[in-house]
């Protein structure tokens, strides 16, 4: 079964893929604030460029809570790859936000288990 | 005035200052005295099941149609289509109350295996779409079913409990009414996560219980702060119409007393009770098996068909098909009368839907047909045949409450019962019903046969007397029994008691005839000798006379020949004679 991420060297920067990412807020709360920062890190040391992430405030598009069925903030969801992960917090605990967006391959993640 | 104060201390009336927001629900509004508590917080605890999405969708669908009180529906279990899709079979049309800005409905599938917990959150979501949908809809009530499953999900139970306690202070802020679901939990508290601590105006707990096959809902108000509330547990109903819950017994006995009597269809019975039933009124009759109860049953249905009155018959051990031809053969033919729209014949076994259901269909009936007379005929098959003290507890207070929707509907009744008169369940229930009639065999000579009883009759004079009942080709007869030395005689006893006395009566009538005859042939006898003595008498006096006349003429003779002597002899010229020679 091939993996969705990157499995060689274990980034996902080697595949050439664009990962798809939107992190759900509301204002700027310094709890989203932390996340996007958080992700942002991450996303820099594990997927350089190969990113983008949409960053969608509930205050003022409370509609798109529901269509995406958000219930917390922040969060973080995983559109591409497949399958679709979410992310709930302020990611501060990094080992939480890799193996949770499995930014890492296999082999680590199982170390970080 | 007096009856305005009792019913409000029976009804349990809300303290002064606590407004109400009405569930439209039967029965809750009533025990709760008024609905739920008004922009406050409402937790309905209760198992999976247990009915607390339908009391919550109730709750909105009743503020949006009747109150005016658009809602919005936030659900964590199902989704919009599928809640919608749910409640459409109790006649809940959530889509168009949606069309129409009424209800928002918010569905969210909590999976706690697609949510990964990585440090501190807040709902803030769930507060931005709240928000939102109260504005959009100008709703006055929401409801969150079940909120609990929000624990678990997100890893930090501790943000959980403070995010919806800060929810629900929110809510109250915002003037709503809410009802907040939770799932009963195993352990001492109400629901399996507490949350009934943030809750603190009001609390309803449902239960769904299953014993011997019989599966009950109840519902208790545990908790209304302000107000006297009925605080026992109350059976409650999901039927086609919704949520219903009954009081067990009638709360106000308000019911009206009619001084109309009407037939039952048998005139002695009739007689019997004084002149009738009081329209209204509750008859039982109880007795052993083929005693002949449906008959009664059927007549008096009968009697008010024939009376042009609409009429019920609820059958919980035989068919529709089963009765008419029964009731054909003792020369009722209540066929015409189902044709006609005037009877309708109801029969299901109530261990099929529980008794809630049976119940509820009985209330809808009654008001589809609105009969003035409803015969329930056998209320011990509710009970499933099993003698367990905790279904006869439950099957008398389902007949119970259904004697009460006969009687607050001013339906004059008749419940039929199997049983000796003693058994537990006809007892408790014989309280509530206004005449009782027992029906029981007699075995003897090799023949059972059937007597009635009148136990009770409130407010009649009635006869103390036992009857034969008698299941003749033309209807129910009632006829005396023979009360004598050996006792109470019926049937073939009574009928060779009767012939026996006939043949007695006979006999004697015979015996005086003879007498009669003896004696007047006696007085022909003395009278013809009577005359013959007469006869012989006057004979005899003839004699007499005769021997009289000739005794002077033998004088006369003896004188003349004297004279005639005398004068030949020429003697002394006798002076008597004045014969001068």
């Amino acid at each position: 079964m091939s993996e969705p991420y990157p499995a060689d060297d274990g980034t996902g920067a080697d595949t050439g893929e664009q990962w798809d990412l939107c992190l759900y807020v509301t204002d700027r709360s310094p709890k989203c604030l932390r996340a996007i920062e958080n992700l942002r890190r991450a996303c820099d040391q594990n997927l350089a460029g190969h990113y983008h992430i949409e960053i969608v405030d509930l205050l003022e598009n409370p509609r798109r809570a529901a269509d995406d069925q958000i219930l917390a903030v922040p969060t973080v969801v995983r559109r591409f790859p497949a399958p679709i992960r979410k992310l709930v917090g302020d990611l501060a605990d990094s080992d939480r936000l890799l193996v949770g967006l499995q930014l890492r391959p296999t082999g680590s993640l199982r170390d970080v288990r | 005035m007096v009856s305005t104060v009792l019913a409000s201390l029976t009804e349990g009336a809300v303290g002064p200052g606590l407004e109400n927001a009405p569930t439209g629900i039967p029965g809750l509004d009533q025990i709760t005295g008024g609905g739920l508590p008004l922009g406050r917080v409402t937790l309905v605890a209760g198992g999976a099941g247990a009915g607390k999405t339908l009391l919550g969708l109730n709750f909105l669908v009743a503020g949006a149609r009747q109150y005016g009180e658009p809602g919005v529906l936030m659900t964590f279990e199902e989704s919009a289509a599928k809640v919608a899709l749910n409640v459409r079979s109790l006649g809940f049309d959530l889509d168009e109350l949606v069309r129409r800005d009424l209800l928002a409905v918010l569905a969210f599938r909590v999976d706690p295996s697609e949510i990964v917990a990585a440090g501190e959150f807040d709902f803030e979501p769930i507060f931005a779409i709240l928000d939102d949908a109260i504005s959009r809809v100008g709703a006055k009530r929401v409801v969150l079913d079940t909120i609990e499953v929000l624990f678990g999900a997100f890893g930090d139970d501790a943000i959980v409990r403070s995010e919806l306690s800060r929810l629900v202070r929110w809510l109250e802020d915002r003037a709503v009414t809410v009802v907040l679901t939770g799932e009963r939990g195993g352990g001492s508290g109400l629901t399996r996560h507490g949350i009934e601590e943030y809750v603190t105006d009001c609390v309803i707990v449902l239960d769904h219980r299953v014993s011997a096959e019989i599966s009950t809902r109840r519902l208790r108000v545990v908790k209304y702060r302000g107000s006297a509330h009925g605080t026992n547990e109350y059976p409650f109903l999901i039927s086609a119409r919704g949520f219903t819950v009954l009081p067990i017994t009638s709360v106000a006995l308000d019911y009206q007393a009619s001084e109309e009597r009407i037939s039952t269809g048998i005139a002695r019975l009739d007689h019997m009770l004084g002149g009738g039933m009081f329209r209204g009124s509750t008859l039982m009759v109880s007795g052993t098996a083929g005693t002949g109860k449906t008959s009664l049953g059927a007549h008096v249905v009968n009697a008010a068909c024939a009376r042009g009155e609409q009429a019920l018959m609820v059958l919980l051990e035989e068919s529709p098909a089963q009765v008419l031809r029964n009731m054909r053969s003792i020369g009722l033919d209540l066929r015409p009368w189902v044709e006609a729209g005037l009877l309708r014949i109801w029969a299901a076994r109530p261990s099929l839907f529980g008794l809630e259901t049976h119940l509820a269909t009985l209330a809808r009936l009654i008001d589809e047909q609105e009969p003035s007379v409803a015969v329930l005929d056998g209320i011990a098959s509710l009970s499933n045949g099993i003698p367990s003290t905790e279904v006869t507890t439950e099957v008398t207070s389902i007949v119970a409450r259904k004697i009460d929707l006969f009687k607050s509907r001013g339906i004059t009744s008749v419940v039929t019962s199997l049983g000796r008169g003693e058994d537990v369940s006809t007892v408790s229930v014989s309280s509530m019903v206004d005449t009782w009639l027992l029906l029981r065999n007699t075995e003897a000579n090799g023949e059972r046969n059937r007597l009635l009883f009148v136990l009770k009759s409130r407010g009649t004079a009635h006869s103390n007397q036992v009857r034969e009942f008698v299941l003749t080709d033309h209807g129910v007869e009632l006829v005396d029994v023979y009360i004598g030395a050996a006792g109470v005689l019926a049937g073939s006893a009574r009928v060779t008691q009767q012939a026996a006395e006939r043949d007695a009566e006979l006999q004697v009538a015979e015996d005086l005839a003879r007498r009669r005859r003896e004696l007047h042939g006696s007085v022909i006898e003395h009278e013809a000798h009577l005359v013959a003595m007469q006869d012989q008498l006057d004979a005899e006096r003839a004699e007499i006379d005769r021997i009289g006349l000739r005794e002077g003429h033998q004088v006369a003779d003896t004188e003349a020949d004297r004279s005639a002597m005398a004068a030949r002899r020429w003697a002394d010229a006798s002076p008597h004679n004045g014969e001068t020679p």
